[in-house]
C-alpha cells in the first residue's frame, strides 16, 4: 500500500481528505524506477474543479500512453492544508505516488482563467519551487504553462520556463523526445530550453525582451537568443479523429462539478462573435467522426461507471452530426439508467422532442443566450440570435409543457447606450409576454424567467481587443439601470435578475490584457494573501488594489484605454491562426454594427486556414 | 430477488465518507456489469440499501449493502466481477442471496458490532484488568450530543464484551437504530475511568463485523443470513 504524504492527523483534520489521497478509479500507477520523465499535471484550483476539467484528462491519459512517461495529477491544497503545509513546512505532492513535486522532470500548470493566478504562485510555493524562472536551478522540475490563457502569457510570463501555446496533442512529443535527448548528452537546463524554442508552438519567456514607449506601451518585443522564434504558432489538431481520447477518465471519489462522462463532438466554432475569445482562438472548427463518437461514449460510461454523459463543444447545435449522437445515445443508454445531459441547444422541432425525452419538462429549464437585449447591440457583437427566433424558440418550448427560461446577457459591451441596457430586462418581459399568450387553461402556472449578465471584458485575439472597460462603479451602475428597468415591467413579477461582481471583472481586464509588468502585481497580491481569487468568498478586493498601489501599477492603463490601430499587443508574437487584420476589419465592422457571416455561409479568411483543416475546407475535397 | 455484499474498506479508503461509498459503489456496478435493479419514474436509481454507515477514518473488514436484482447472477461470478472493479483498499468478502421479505433489510436488523482500537503509538498499554474494572461499573455516564441538545446517558448495557488482543483493545458493542454506540465513545470513557492523560484521537478504530440477532438470541454477521446464489 502506497504511503501518504500526509498524516493520518491532518487527514482527519482537513475538510474532504478524499481531496489528496489519490487511488481513484482509472488513475494511472507506474514504477517511477521503469519510467524516463516524471510529470506532474497541475490545475491550480480546488480538485473538485480540476477533476472536472477535460483538457486535463486528455493530456493524462495522452502522456500515460507512452510507456516512458509516468503522467500524475497535482491540484490547489484547499486553504486549511494550505496553512498546515505552510507551517509543517510539507512540499506538495502528487496524487498517484505522494511523491513532493520538486523531484519530478516537469511541472505542466493548465491556465484556465486569470483570477487563478495567484495559484499558479501557491502551487510553486508549497512545492518549494523558486517562483521565478530564472532563479532555478538543475534540479527544479521544468514549469510549463499551457492552456487558453496561453494566448496571453506576459503577465505571468516570468513564472514559467516554457508555454505550451495551442492543443497539447501535436508537439508534446517532440518536447518530451528532446528533454530526453537533452539529458542522454548530459545537458543543462538551458541547452533544453534553447532545444524547445525550436519546436513549433513553445515559447520560453527568458529568451525575449519587451521594451516600452514613454506612454507605457510596448515598443518592441523581440528574441535575445538565437535559438528563440520570432513568432510562436498556436497549435491546433487538423484531423481529430486522429488524436487520442480519454476512454478510460480517472473518476473522483467525492463529488466534482463535472461528475460524468464527457464527450467532446468538435472544437471550434463558426460563429465569430466578437466578444468570444474561444470562437477566434479554436478556429477553424473541426468535427469529430459520428461513429468513433458512438465508440467512445459506450467505452467511457463502461470503463467509468459514470450515470450521466454529456456532449461538449462550444456551439453543439451547429454539429453536423448531431442528431445522430443524440438519438444513439438516447436509443442506447435511456433505458439503462444513463441521463443524458444535453449542451444548450437551439429550440426547433428536434431539439424539443429530444429534451422532452431525457429532461422532466417540469423542473427543466430552457436556456438562451442572446448576450445583448438590443438587435443594435447584437449586431455590434456579431451574435446572430434575434428577438424574433427567441420569442419562437420560447412559444414552441412554452407550449410543450416548458415553464421556465434562462437569459444570459453582458453588460458594459463596446458602443453600449443606456438604451441598449434597458432592453435587456424588456427582451426578458417579452419571452413572459409570450407564456401569458398562452390560455390559461393550457399553461402550466406562472413562468420563470431568469436573466443574467456579466461584464464584459475584452480578451486578446478577438475583435474587441481593441476596446476600452469600465470603471467599477460604472458597471455597478449599468447593472442598477438594468434592475431598475426591471421594475418597469409587465411581468415583473415572473422575471427574476442576477448580476456578476464589479470587482473582479476589473481585475480580470488587467490580467487578460496584461504585460510582463503585471506580473509583480500578482507577486505583490499573493505575498500580501490573495488565493482563489475565483472563489468568492475568498477573493478580496482591498488586497488587490493594495496590490497596485504598492507596486505603483495604473489599473486604467490596462482597462480604460481604447487601443489604437498600430499599437503593438503583449501577446502579438503569437500567431494564433486569425491575423490581427481580420481581427480589426471584424472590430471597424462592429463599429459599424455589420454583421459578419458565419464560416459555412461565407468564408471571412481570418487567417486559420493556414492550419489547413476543419471547416474551410468542409465539402471541398 | 434480493442480495446482500460484503465488503472490506481498508487503507486510504478509510478517508473515504459514507455518502462517497454510496456512489462508488453505484458506479462499481455499472463497471461490474451487476444486473441491480432500477426504482420506476423519470430518475430511476439503484436500489440500494446501506447498513450501519462507517464513520470517516474507520476501517472495517464487515461492512454491508442490499441491492435488488433484476435478473440472477451467481455469488462466485459477483464477487469476481466486482473485485475486478475496485480500487486498493476496496474489497468485496460476499455475495448471497437474501430473504425478500421488507424486515430482511436495513439498519433495523443489526443488534452489534466488533470493533478494534489500535493505540496510534506504542506505550499505551491496558490489560484485561483495566478493563475488566472499567466494565465492573453499574454505570457509565457519558454526555451525548444530540441535534438539539446534550444528555447523559448510561452507555454500560450497550457494551457487551471488552477484552485485550495484544496491546489491541476489542469490543462488542450495540449497534443499528435502537442503541448505537461509536468505539470512540467507549475508549473516551475508558481513559477518563483510568485516568490516562492520552485521547480517544490517540487510537485507531477497526470495525470487524456487523451482526443481526437470530430468534434464538445469537448474534449472526449480517451475509450469515443469506444463501450462495449458485451459477
Ligand atoms: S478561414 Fe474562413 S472558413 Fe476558415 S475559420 Fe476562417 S472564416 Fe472560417
Amino acid at each position: 500500500m502506497r504511503k501518504l504524504a500526509l498524516s493520518d492527523e491532518i487527514l482527519l483534520k482537513v475538510e474532504k481528505p478524499a481531496r489528496y489521497i489519490g487511488n481513484e478509479v482509472n488513475s494511472v500507477m507506474k514504477d517511477k524506477e521503469k519510467v524516463d520523465i516524471r510529470f506532474a499535471m497541475c490545475f491550480p484550483d480546488v480538485y473538485e474543479i480540476g477533476m472536472s476539467h477535460l483538457g486535463i484528462q486528455i493530456l493524462y491519459d495522452m502522456f500515460n500512453r507512452r510507456e516512458d512517461v509516468w503522467c500524475e495529477r497535482v491540484y490547489s491544497p484547499w486553504t486549511d492544508l494550505d496553512k498546515i503545509m505552510r507551517e509543517e513546512k510539507i512540499p506538495l505532492f502528487a496524487l498517484e505516488s505522494q511523491d513532493p513535486i520538486k523531484e519530478f522532470d516537469f511541472l505542466g500548470i493548465t491556465l484556465q482563467y486569470e483570477m487563478c493566478y495567484t495559484n499558479i504562485l501557491q502551487i510553486l510555493d508549497l512545492s518549494q519551487i523558486p517562483l521565478f524562472a530564472k532563479d532555478r536551478s538543475e534540479e527544479d522540475p521544468i514549469v510549463i504553462g499551457g492552456g487558453p490563457c496561453a494566448v496571453n502569457p506576459e503577465p505571468i510570463a516570468d513564472f514559467f520556463d516554457l508555454f505550451y501555446v495551442g492543443e497539447g496533442e501535436t508537439q508534446y512529443d517532440a518536447l518530451l523526445e528532446a528533454y530526453k535527448e537533452n539529458r542522454r548528452c548530459g545537458g543543462s537546463r538551458k541547452d533544453f530550453l534553447q532545444m524547445a524554442a525550436k519546436i513549433e508552438g513553445i515559447y520560453v519567456p527568458q529568451f525575449y525582451d519587451a521594451v516600452y514607449n514613454e506612454d507605457g506601451t510596448l515598443k518592441s518585443f523581440v528574441p535575445n537568443d538565437p535559438h528563440a522564434k520570432e513568432k510562436i504558432r498556436r497549435q491546433v489538431v487538423v484531423d481529430m479523429d486522429k488524436v487520442s481520447y480519454p476512454t478510460k477518465p480517472v473518476v473522483p471519489f467525492i463529488k466534482v462539478t463535472q461528475d460524468r462522462v464527457v464527450l467532446e463532438v468538435m472544437r471550434g466554432c463558426i460563429r465569430g462573435c466578437r466578444f468570444c475569445q474561444a470562437g477566434m482562438i479554436y478556429r477553424p472548427t473541426r468535427e469529430k467522426n459520428l461513429e468513433t463518437l458512438k465508440k467512445y461514449a459506450s467505452e467511457m460510461l463502461k470503463s467509468t461507471g459514470h450515470e450521466e454523459i454529456s456532449l461538449s463543444s462550444l456551439s453543439s447545435s451547429d454539429f453536423s452530426e448531431l442528431k445522430g449522437i443524440v438519438t444513439y445515445l438516447i436509443d442506447e443508454f435511456k433505458g439503462k439508467g444513463i441521463n443524458i445531459s444535453l449542451p444548450s441547444l437551439r429550440i426547433d422541432a428536434f431539439s424539443l422532442d429530444v429534451m422532452s425525452k431525457v429532461q422532466d419538462i417540469r423542473k427543466s429549464s430552457l436556456t438562451f443566450a442572446p448576450e445583448a437585449g438590443s438587435q443594435r447591440m447584437r449586431n455590434v457583437i456579431n451574435k446572430g440570435l434575434t428577438e424574433e427566433m427567441i420569442l419562437e424558440g420560447a412559444g414552441k418550448a412554452f407550449e410543450g409543457g416548458w415553464n421556465k427560461v434562462k437569459l444570459y446577457f453582458m453588460l458594459g459591451l463596446p458602443t453600449e447606450t443606456e438604451e441598449d441596457m434597458k432592453e435587456i430586462p424588456r427582451l426578458a418581459d417579452k419571452v413572459a409576454r409570450r407564456y401569458y399568450e398562452i390560455p390559461k387553461d393550457k399553461r402550466n402556472g406562472k413562468c420563470q424567467i431568469t436573466f443574467s449578465t456579466s461584464f464584459f471584458i475584452p480578451k486578446p485575439f478577438t475583435p474587441f481587443q481593441w476596446a476600452k472597460m469600465y470603471t467599477m462603479d460604472e458597471y455597478i451602475h449599468r447593472a442598477h439601470v438594468v434592475n431598475q428597468e426591471m421594475k418597469e415591467q409587465l411581468n415583473r413579477k415572473s422575471l427574476k435578475y442576477n448580476w456578476h461582481e464589479a470587482d473582479v471583472t476589473v481585475l480580470e481586464g488587467v490580467f487578460a490584457r496584461g504585460d510582463r509588468r503585471t506580473s509583480k502585481v500578482l507577486l505583490e497580491a499573493y505575498r500580501l494573501g490573495c488565493l482563489f481569487d475565483s472563489w468568492s468568498e475568498q477573493f478580496d478586493n482591498k488586497k488587490w488594489m493594495q496590490a497596485f498601489e504598492n507596486t505603483g501599477t495604473d489599473i486604467a492603463f490596462y482597462t480604460m484605454r481604447e487601443r489604437g490601430k498600430k499599437e503593438l499587443f503583449p501577446w502579438d508574437f503569437i500567431d494564433a491562426g486569425v491575423t490581427k487584420s481580420f481581427l480589426y476589419r471584424e472590430w471597424e465592422r462592429a463599429m459599424r454594427g455589420e454583421v459578419t457571416p458565419n464560416c459555412r455561409e461565407k468564408c471571412s479568411a481570418c487567417g486559420a486556414m493556414c492550419y489547413e483543416g476543419g471547416v474551410c475546407f468542409e465539402g471541398k475535397n | 430477488m434480493k442480495a446482500r455484499i460484503k465488503f472490506r474498506k481498508y487503507g486510504v479508503m478509510k478517508y473515504i465518507g459514507h455518502l462517497d461509498v454510496m456512489r462508488y459503489f453505484q458506479k462499481a456496478m455499472r463497471r461490474a456489469e451487476i444486473p441491480i435493479a432500477f426504482t420506476q419514474g423519470f430518475s430511476p436509481h439503484m436500489i440500494m440499501s446501506f447498513a450501519n454507515p462507517l464513520g470517516v477514518g474507520l476501517t472495517s473488514d464487515g461492512e454491508y449493502f442490499d441491492i435488488e436484482l433484476k435478473e440472477p447472477i451467481s455469488s462466485e461470478d459477483a464477487v469476481r466481477q466486482l473485485n475486478e472493479a475496485m480500487v486498493d483498499g476496496m474489497e468485496v468478502v460476499s455475495f448471497v442471496q437474501i430473504p425478500d421479505e421488507k424486515k430482511a433489510t436495513g439498519m433495523a436488523i443489526i443488534e452489534a458490532a466488533d470493533y478494534l482500537s489500535i493505540p496510534k503509538k506504542e506505550g499505551i498499554l491496558f490489560s484485561n484488568e483495566d478493563l475488566a474494572s472499567f466494565l465492573s461499573q453499574t454505570e457509565i455516564l457519558v454526555l451525548k450530543q444530540t441535534k438539539k441538545s446534550e444528555k447523559e446517558v448510561n452507555i454500560r448495557p450497550w457494551i457487551h464484551k471488552m477484552e485485550m488482543r495484544g496491546n489491541d483493545i476489542f469490543m462488542q458493542v450495540s449497534a443499528g437504530s435502537a442503541a448505537n454506540l461509536k468505539p470512540e465513545l467507549v475508549i473516551k470513557s475508558l481513559l477518563h475511568f483510568l485516568c490516562k492523560k492520552e485521547t480517544e484521537t490517540d487510537f485507531y478504530y477497526h470495525r470487524i463485523e456487523n451482526y443481526a440477532r437470530l430468534e434464538d438470541g445469537k448474534l449472526i454477521p449480517l451475509d450469515g443470513l443469506g444463501t450462495k446464489i449458485e451459477g
